[in-house]
């Protein structure tokens, strides 16, 4: 059977067992909406199934603040490396992107390790900045406890999927079913930090991976559950993520960061929700080895409702903003500047047409 | 040849310009008339002498300016004359006659024009189309970088072929693969080198549209250049004011383009072609059409993609490979510059 046949028959079924009222799904990944939307996933879903994406992009969820920071530090005469995705999004007033432009060195890597390389060919001082979930945190803790060059230092901002899941539950406004839980968190993290979604919120949760099909399926037990009432953790992506997850990466997570609250972009302080580093990394952590005074900062430009997006509670078609003021090609709000955002996906690839 | 690069004094109109025009350009071009003056009078401009003709000429004109020059499956000559002669061929115009305008920076190789020259001669006759008349200038270095061609082109047809034609209910035809130009010189210039065939699509097609013409039935025409198909795509919906629906697992991709634009995070729909185009036909005359298109080498991978419909106006909806639908949406500009 070829994909577009399985495809239909995931269809269906889903349509056969989705019961009449409102069904909603919350994914908290961006790889999944790059996947839903390119393939128009959505439109194989029962018109009463809302599928809809969480906080689930890093470079949108990092707080004003830390921008403010990099930015800082590199006009500062530092060295500032990060993804080339974070060079666009607008911090409290201006983006990194703006720093360069005026001469101060950012520079754009693809991995901690590149930074690394770099930072052992200069003698400036070269401060990585290092967002993430639990996926990228890591390969930041391996090369801290490798050992890095001494002019190398990180500006962490690496925050866990599973608080910013329970903080939606928790949200008056935002009503749903379960969750479409994300795979390649998962293999990290296993399946037991989803349990108290089953047990303490009566939730459905499904771990998917990311292939159109795996989606699909995913859905499909989704539904399943509804139907039945049978209310559970189920992982309908076995052949990565393991219920234990990965202990190694989890032991060497736990070496290295402690988990503290952590502030989200437009969303607030979350509990226990983000990493830093532990005291005996303090020489690596460009938080104390380089002071800057930072001003207030804002996190939500007037008029942008990325929060919202990133909360469940609003779509990018709801915005007014969305392909007039905000492109791909001059982001106004963070979800327009990273391919994992809301915006920057459905703007690439269209929305679900009416048929 | 004495000198080796091309100097300012070229470009002078003096003898050193005279010769330069001769032993590199007029040396190696063969079509040069169109029954009328040709490029070895060295008037100021060719003729083509009419003999009670009754219908349109279209004329059309495109400068070049790729980077590299010379780049896997083609090089700036043969897209100069590609690039004229397929615009005219989509507007349903038999190319008559082109000229061709160089404009080139001091310092310059000489021995890359008289390759360059020979390109042009060779996709002149591949496209049975002379060069009339011609233009050289020479710009100062770093005013100008290596060298851009542009050719102007005429050609007859009785009515015009307009990209707004289509009604509802024709059919959408591709003559080839898609996003080869686009993807082959983007990785050429990051220095990838992924699999044989991942070449440009740069070809004349005149013979190939006019086989389609002839099998009748064809409503509109455009061929997906810069912006690529989903462009293409976009402007001919917008334009009839009617819906496209596509098939995804229908549009043409060769092995090398799928690869390198999922590993580039490109999607090939976007991206630039330089050899194929995308054809209107009335519903009953489709598959005369596609018979006709397979029947020629460069139109075996011919296929029916899509339709147009009523249904959502000015806009390209996208049947997905797993059957899921979306909108496919033209990209703000082409991921790949300065290809065409």
């Amino acid at each position: 059977m070829d994909k577009k046949e399985l495809a239909q028959r995931f269809s269906k079924k889903i349509k056969d067992l989705c019961p009449e009222r409102e069904v909603r799904a919350i994914h908290v990944c961006g790889t999944h909406e790059q996947a839903i939307t390119r393939y128009g996933l959505r439109s194989l879903l029962p018109d009463n199934f809302d599928l809809k994406m969480g906080p689930g992009c890093p470079v949108c969820v990092t707080p004003a603040r830390v921008i403010d920071r990099a930015i800082k530090l590199a006009r500062k005469g530092l060295t500032l490396a990060t993804f080339g995705d974070m060079l666009n999004v607008p911090g409290s007033s201006s983006s990194l992107s703006d720093a360069k432009s005026d001469g101060a060195d950012v520079k754009v890597v693809y991995s901690v390790n590149e930074a690394i390389k770099i930072a052992k060919k200069i003698d400036n001082d070269l401060v990585f900045l290092g967002v993430g979930f639990e996926t990228t945190a890591p390969s930041n803790a391996a090369v801290l406890e490798r050992g890095v060059p001494s002019n190398f230092s990180i500006l962490t901002c690496h925050r866990l999927i599973p608080p910013a899941m329970e903080l939606l539950v928790n949200l008056e406004n935002v009503n749903f079913d379960g969750f479409i839980a994300p795979g390649h968190v998962s293999t990290i993290i296993g399946e037991d930090p989803y349990e108290k979604f089953v047990s303490e919120y009566d939730m459905s949760t499904v771990i998917a991976g990311f292939e159109p099909l795996d989606i699909l399926f995913a859905v499909l037990k989704f539904v399943k559950q509804i139907d039945e009432e049978i209310i559970q953790l189920e992982n309908a992506y076995e052949r990565a993520v393991r219920p234990e997850g990965n202990i190694k990466a989890k032991e060497a997570l736990n070496r290295v960061f402690k988990v503290v609250d952590a502030e989200w972009r437009g969303i607030g302080e979350i509990e226990d929700s983000g990493l830093r580093l532990k005291d005996e990394y303090s020489k690596f952590d460009a938080r104390k080895k380089h002071d800057v005074t930072l001003e207030e900062s804002r996190d939500v430009h007037p008029g942008c409702i990325c929060h919202l997006v990133l909360t469940a509670q609003k779509t990018p078609k709801e915005c007014n903003l969305f392909k007039e003021k905000c492109t791909p090609q001059n982001p106004y709000g963070p979800c327009m500047v990273s391919e994992e955002g809301e915006c920057n996906i459905w703007y690439q690839y269209g929305e679900r047409p009416s048929l | 040849m004495e000198d080796k690069v091309i100097k300012m004094e070229h470009g002078a109109g003096g003898e050193l310009m005279q010769n330069l025009i001769k032993d590199l350009i007029i040396k190696n071009i063969e079509k040069k008339e169109a029954g009328g003056v040709g490029l070895d009078e060295l008037d100021d401009g060719g003729s083509i002498p009419l003999n009670n003709f009754r219908g349109n000429v279209v004329l059309t004109t495109d400068s070049h300016i790729v980077k590299p020059l010379f780049f896997p499956g083609g090089d700036i000559g043969k897209l100069a004359v590609s690039g004229t002669v397929n615009d005219l061929s989509v507007m349903g115009a038999k190319p008559v006659a082109l000229s061709s305008s160089i404009v080139v920076e001091e310092g310059f190789d000489m021995n890359k024009i008289e390759e360059i020259m020979k390109s042009i001669n060779k996709t002149s006759k591949e496209a049975d189309t002379p060069i009339i008349t011609g233009d050289t200038k020479v710009m100062e270095k770093e005013e100008i970088s290596d060298l851009i061609i542009n050719t102007t082109g005429i050609g007859f047809c009785k009515n015009p072929v307009r990209d707004s034609g289509l009604n509802s209910g024709d059919k959408l035809i591709i003559t080839g693969p898609i996003g080869r130009h686009g993807i082959s010189l983007l990785s050429f210039r990051e220095g990838f080198t992924f699999e044989s065939d991942l070449e440009s699509d740069v070809q004349p097609i005149n013979s190939l549209i006019d086989s389609a013409l002839k099998a009748g039935g064809v409503t509109a025409m455009k061929d997906p250049t810069r912006g690529g198909l989903a462009t293409a795509l976009n402007e001919m919906a917008s334009k009839s004011n009617l819906g496209l629906l596509i098939k995804e697992d229908k549009i043409p991709l060769t092995d090398g383009v799928e690869s390198a634009s999922s590993i580039l995070g490109i999607d090939p729909m976007n991206v630039a072609n330089e050899g194929i185009a995308i054809i209107g036909v009335k519903k009953n005359k489709a598959e005369d059409v596609l018979s006709e298109l397979k029947k020629q080498k460069k139109g075996k991978k011919a296929k029916i993609i899509g339709k147009a419909v009523k249904e959502n106006k000015r806009k390209v909806v996208l049947e997905t490979k797993v059957g899921g639908k979306r909108f496919l949406e033209a990209p703000d500009g082409d991921p790949v510059p300065r290809v065409c």
